[in-house]
């Protein structure tokens, strides 16, 4: 059996008595390509922020690498591996694309904390940072700062700052959300192209990229679990097809 | 053999590596500046008591830039640290040392010991609770020191503040000369300092902060504990600002815990422009020459259109001196290296949006 990176024992999640997360028991194989995904309002959101700690859960429990992290702040669980890229880009408007890099690569190395080193002075974080530049298509607009940059880079400076925290578990938001036609075949090849060791978790609507990119698809219907298989397996699921795939068609 | 995406992406390292070299140059504006900055001290000794009050607001602005110009905290009470560092001076002059410098470092110190229980204060909410707390917090302390006359002489000011000359050396005298030349070498310590800090790991962490929380925490951040740290040491160089005004002036009232004061600190920073340290400077010195010109040609009614004058900047844009700044830097320096990413910068900025 692989072994498992990031589990949730029993997750549920209250508001009032409103039921966002029920009861789910999920696990997130070693260099996983596992796609989670759910028609509008299943709970996905709330999901991944309940893994990457913004919400407390009701009840259950959260574990990554056998550790309970359940308790843990949001930035211990990124310097723990755990790591997530946003459905809506989150970058650092006033910086340019080697300064949000470079930050967040001198945090991971505990460097946050220096406050009379240059930022720059870490050896070896130019080459580090030229290899994210190359591997994510970023060569051309280094020294702009992101809020200039055009939507489809934008894109990939948003997954780009996630993989510079050299995450064990890497969680994706909708990576091609509002990826413009003629710039998604970068973004889902440089999506294919992360390092085969990195577990991801995939949270994803458009069924193209979730067929082509993952191994293993989990459904998430109303807060709890509600189907998970080989894509195979989702892909002829009546039952999927009714409550997800059906209900897209018509959306 | 290097393989053509080897090639690439050296290419790209030395590119990167000449972008980082690039960051934390002294540009011929700087210098300049601080060069203007002591020739005016021999060259304008009659000014020199309006200099030092210039430098004084240039140090309080400075602190609120490293707040709300890197870590994106608004605030309107950095009055509470300033205020508290010029009492803590004054009072160190008069029951223990007159000694300068000592005062300075003890309004450091409690100008830090206000902010820090402060910042907790401030993680919690918006700008617009981070702009009451800090309000609140400045008049609590306006408040005490009203009440605590005993302390503080209350409404009447502290009287009997006696400074030891400079290394035992140099009086401060009453056109200011010692007292300008102290000051700015203050100012020009604490902004090296702030360079060096906004400069390093822990000043991009805040400018991560500033330009969105939530990813820096999702980067790894600890936001709250940064901010923490950023608003004590605020908080410490509003002290001494704060000390600097009672050694300068040997004389403090209630003004410098006023709304006013913390206003004021605000107004020339906005002037000036935030995030690139010199905001403060370059604001402090507009507004005087701004309201010595106004005072002059209308007496009565220069509050007017110095208020009117700050709602036509801050409509028209508040980046503005920043980019002629950013510009005029741009144009001495050598065109050696094309300022691409200034060009960039620049052009981003002047966008309406």
């Amino acid at each position: 059996m692989t072994a498992v990176t990031l589990e949730t024992r029993n997750l549920t999640k209250t508001f009032g008595a409103l039921m966002a997360t029920t009861d789910v028991s999920f696990r997130l194989e070693k260099g996983a390509r596992h796609a989670l995904i759910g028609p509008n309002g299943a709970g996905k959101t709330t999901f991944i922020n309940l893994l990457t700690g913004v919400l407390k859960p009701s009840d259950g429990s959260v574990m990554l690498e056998g550790k309970d992290i359940t308790a843990l702040r949001r930035e211990g669980r990124v310097q723990r591996g755990l790591v997530r890229t946003f459905q809506i880009n989150q970058l650092f408007a006033g910086l340019n694309v080697v300064e949000s890099l470079a930050l967040v690569i001198n945090e991971r190395e505990g460097q946050g904390w220096r406050w009379l080193k240059p930022a720059f002075d870490a050896p070896g974080i130019d080459d580090e940072i030229a290899g994210l530049l190359s591997d994510f298509g970023l060569d051309s607009v280094f020294d702009q700062p992101c809020s200039a940059l055009p939507y489809g880079k934008q894109r990939l400076l948003e997954i780009a700052l996630a993989v510079a925290c050299r995450p064990k578990v890497l969680l994706l938001d909708e990576p091609a959300a509002g990826v413009p036609e003629a710039d998604r075949k970068e973004v889902m090849s440089r999506l294919a192209a992360l390092p085969a060791d990195v577990s991801i978790l995939l949270i994803e609507h458009d069924m193209d990229l979730v067929f082509n990119f993952a191994n293993r698809i989990s459904v998430l219907v109303a807060g709890a679990l509600f189907a998970e298989g080989s894509v195979e397996e989702i892909s002829k699921d009546q039952r999927v097809k009714q409550v997800y795939l059906g209900g897209a068609a018509h959306a | 053999m290097m393989s053509v995406r080897e090639k690439r992406q050296s290419a790209t390292a030395e590119a990167v590596r000449s972008v980082m070299k690039r960051h934390g140059r002294w540009s011929r504006l700087e210098i300049g500046f601080w060069l203007i900055a002591v020739a005016a001290w021999f060259l304008l000794p009659g000014e020199h008591l309006i200099l030092t009050e210039i430098v004084i607001f240039a140090i309080l602005a400075l602190s609120i830039d490293l707040v709300l110009g890197y870590a994106g905290i608004v605030t309107l009470g950095q009055a509470a640290m300033y205020g508290v560092g010029a009492y803590a001076s004054g009072l160190l002059s008069i029951h223990v040392t007159g000694e300068p410098l000592t005062g300075l470092l003890v309004a450091a110190l409690a100008g830090a010991l206000i902010a820090f229980p402060t910042s907790f204060l401030l993680l919690r909410g918006a700008d617009l609770t981070r702009l009451m707390v800090t309000l609140g917090v400045a008049a609590v302390l306006h408040e005490i020191a009203n009440q605590a006359s005993w302390l503080t002489g209350g409404a009447d000011g502290l009287q009997g503040i006696a400074i030891d000359p400079l290394f035992g050396t140099f009086e401060f005298d009453i056109y200011g000369h010692t007292g300008y030349a102290y000051s700015l070498v203050v100012l020009f310590i604490l902004l090296l300092l702030a360079r060096f800090v906004t400069a390093s790991p822990f000043g991009y962490s805040l400018k991560a902060i500033r330009d969105n929380p939530l990813r820096a925490s999702a980067v790894g951040i600890p936001v709250k504990a940064r901010l923490v740290a950023v608003y004590t040491l605020s908080g410490a160089y509003a002290g001494i600002a704060g000390a600097l005004f009672t050694q300068t002036q040997q004389f403090i009232s209630l003004d410098v815990l006023s709304f006013q004061k913390s206003a004021d600190g605000l107004m020339v920073l906005v002037i000036g422009g935030t995030g690139y340290l010199y905001g403060g400077l370059v604001g402090a010195l507009a507004y005087e020459l701004i309201q010595d010109a106004l005072s002059s040609v209308t007496p009565q009614y220069w509050q007017f259109w110095l208020g009117a004058l700050l709602i036509a900047f801050v409509i028209t844009g508040r980046d503005r001196p920043r980019q002629l700044i950013n510009s005029i830097s741009a144009r001495i320096s050598r065109p050696r290296q094309p300022g691409r990413l200034d060009a960039v910068t620049v052009a981003d900025k002047g966008k309406p949006t």
